[in-house]
């Protein structure tokens, strides 16, 4: 499956559980910051796609907990530290975090919540299925 | 005051299906405001109808075990519910896991469609509460233990007909 097909199924997903316009759910949109989702839009969107995808998205899989909570081993002064940037790699080897890495403030980690983060976590698990 | 808006269940399918009705009877305070002359039942309150029933359907796939909490809904409505009538409420798990579940349920008049919605649940567990609560199963219990019993008794009276 395409980047693109998955994409078009994802739009999908999305205008149903956000309740958006098509046009509004592009690559580059943010969950929270463009599309308005809130906390339980993400459990109601996994739901979605483990349906859409036939496949089984387990919790904290693709939105992991572990660094948002803020957990001291990870996060200083309200900033990710080092190893809290390695940790979120390995937890999220799908995110995009080149501009995160510049400003990795806690409170700017829903940016990296993205319509592509999406898409490109489904890739790697469609083409592992 | 009391907070139940279905009257009894007819069928109850644990983990797959509930269904319930509502009486909706003119003594019903609310029909004096809404509106006077032309007593409509109030849309929220045929949701809550159907979120009950389908919050118990969810509550009892993991034997009230865990707090159900509505956590979202949509729905459609097709026509207006009047006193007289009695609604059959028929909700259906679509996805069910350690954190919520997914209901798609139906209101209807005899053959009418009165409304059509879609509800989240979320699995709230004594790990997602302040720390020192006195009860943490705050969902099934009081008032709603009657509903459950009666669900119980539905189900069981079901798979007893199965098995004969």
């Amino acid at each position: 499956m395409s980047y693109d097909d998955i994409l078009a199924k994802v739009r999908t997903t999305l205008v149903d559980a956000l309740n958006v316009d098509d046009n509004e759910v592009t690559p580059t949109a943010r969950l929270k910051g463009d599309l308005n989702a809130e906390s339980i839009d993400f459990l109601d969107i996994v739901f979605r796609l483990e349906r859409q995808f036939n496949l089984k998205i387990p919790r904290e899989e693709l939105f992991p907990e572990s660094i948002f909570s803020g957990d001291p081993k990870f996060v200083n002064d309200g900033k990710v530290n080092a190893d809290g940037l390695i940790e979120l790699q390995t937890r999220m080897p799908y995110a995009d975090l080149s501009d995160f890495r510049k400003d990795p403030r806690l409170d700017k980690i829903e940016d990296l919540f993205t319509v592509d983060l999406i898409v490109r976590y489904l890739e790697s698990k469609v083409a592992n299925k | 005051m009391r907070w139940t808006w279905i009257d009894s269940f007819t069928a109850f399918e644990s983990g797959r299906r509930a269904v319930a009705v509502k009486n909706l009877s003119l003594a019903e305070d609310h029909f004096a405001d809404h509106f006077p002359g032309f007593p409509v039942m109030p849309a929220p309150l045929i949701l809550e109808g159907l979120a009950q029933t389908g919050g118990i359907l969810v509550g009892e796939a993991n034997k009230y075990e865990k707090n159900v909490v509505l956590a979202k809904m949509s729905a459609k409505f097709h026509r207006e519910a009047i006193a007289g009538e009695q609604l059959t409420y028929t909700t259906t798990i679509l996805d069910l896991n350690e954190t919520g579940a997914r209901v798609s349920g139906t209101a209807y008049s005899g053959a009418d469609l009165i409304a059509e919605t879609e509800i989240m649940f979320a699995h709230v567990t004594a790990a997602h509460l302040p720390a020192g609560l006195p009860d943490t199963k705050f969902v099934f219990s009081g008032e709603l233990t009657h509903l459950l019993r009666m669900a119980e008794a539905t189900a069981r009276g079901e798979s007893e007909a199965e098995a004969n």
